[in-house]
């Protein structure tokens, strides 16, 4: 079975328009693959009749669940490890030495889906900063599905394997049924919201930590400078911006620096990085 | 499960043994030379169970640094806090992945992370 190039230049466009993601020409699998469950609940024969039905009667719900099914990905606890260890090895000592008089620190999940790199993220501030300091996480995610999962905290065996130590499991999630649920003092401190990236982005205080991973891959260049010229508003001068290991934004914003930040790198604005103290990349 | 844990150390460049319970193992371990850097120990076995095995292990001054992973269908949070207390470095709530098992061993420090299953 293959999508018609009708309908995957119907579903390119839509997903382009509604999420800014490029889908080229070969991704017609990966439509399939990931429409299939909502066509056949839709009552469909297959992706193709769906796609067809929907251009026929275009509805906002259905075009939601679309967006959704085509933008979630798969995720792990502290997943890729490195920027996680970076942020309590190199970023967290730097900004409680520098965050002395608010001794508050704000950090960013800018694409959650759902939830593990926020929750992540909450573990380690709660366990590495100070006593009386505090952290704020904004979590968000384009798709509204994956900010549901995300608030609701809750997580089925299979999900709670993959790279969650045992020992954070026991102090962070209670057992409920077959599923984990994230202790309340864990999400105290988080705020879950839908955002697209390159549209409007909620007022809020600028972040000292942003983690933008596994995002820009999908956007072209256009939209990749869109993003980041969207997300460094929302960073303090001197903060930091993590991106997944096959981004980068060398060629894209040069506002922006590659400093080596643990065993890995973070992006830092040009004016935060001492002269002569690093490398471009 | 053994199996399927064989095949998944396996291409990890482990060599494995098995053992029918925690009694067989802990026999095995006491007579071998060389002593394994990781034993993946079910809960429920005959003679002696998981928890048992670990706590002898922990106990034994030749085997107590090896790296214990509890794989088990016993999942209530008491039972990972008791082999966590008992002495096991990670535990691993059946159903899994190949591919959460060899984050488990990244985790540990077993495999280089990045690895894929």
């Amino acid at each position: 079975m293959t999508l018609s190039a009708a309908n995957f230049s119907f579903i390119s466009r839509l997903v382009r328009r509604e999420a800014s993601i490029v889908l080229e020409p070969g991704k017609e699998y990966l439509v399939e693959g990931r429409l299939l469950a909502l066509a056949r609940k839709a009552g469909a024969a297959g992706v193709d009749e769906f796609l067809a039905g929907l251009q026929a009667r275009p509805d906002m719900a259905t075009t939601r669940l679309v967006v959704d099914a085509l933008t979630t990905n798969e995720t792990s606890w502290f997943r890729d490890r490195e920027p996680f260890n970076a942020l309590t090895e190199v970023v967290l000592p730097d900004l409680i030495a520098t965050r002395t008089n608010s001794r508050v620190v704000r950090v960013w999940s800018a694409a959650c889906s759902s939830g593990q790199e926020t929750y992540s993220l909450a573990m380690l501030l709660q366990d590495h900063l100070p006593a009386g300091w505090q952290y704020e996480i904004l979590a968000t995610d384009i798709s509204h599905e994956m900010i549901e999962r995300a608030r609701n905290g809750q997580y089925s065996q299979v999900e709670m394997n993959r790279g969650l130590p045992a020992q954070l499991l026991i102090r962070h999630f209670e057992r409920v049924g077959p599923t984990w649920q994230v202790a309340p003092a864990l999400r105290r401190s988080i705020t879950f919201q839908q955002v697209n990236l390159d549209g409007p982005l909620p007022t809020a205080t600028p972040f000292d930590v942003v983690y933008l991973r596994n995002v820009l891959i999908y956007f072209d260049v256009e939209t990749k400078r869109a993003v980041l010229r969207n997300v460094s508003r929302m960073m303090r001068p001197d903060g930091w911006l993590f991106l997944g290991a096959a981004e980068t934004t060398i060629g894209v914003d040069d506002r922006f620096d590659r400093v080596p930040t643990g065993r890995t790198a973070a992006y830092r604005f040009r004016s935060a990085v001492p002269a002569g103290a690093f490398g471009k990349g | 499960m053994r199996l399927i844990l064989r095949r998944i150390v396996g291409q990890l460049g482990f060599d494995a043994v098995e053992a029918e319970d925690g009694q067989a193992a802990l026999d095995l371990l006491r007579s071998s030379e060389e002593v394994p850097d990781l034993a993946l120990i079910d809960w429920n076995m005959p003679r002696m169970n998981g928890l048992e095995l670990v706590g002898a292990i922990r106990a034994d001054s030749h085997l107590r640094h090896m790296t214990l992973v509890m794989v088990t269908t016993e999942g209530e949070q008491s039972q990972i806090v008791r082999a966590l207390a008992a002495g096991a470095h990670e535990y691993v709530i059946k159903p899994f992945t190949a591919g959460a098992m060899v984050e488990k061993l990244a985790l540990l420090g077993l495999v280089p992370s990045g690895v894929q299953a």
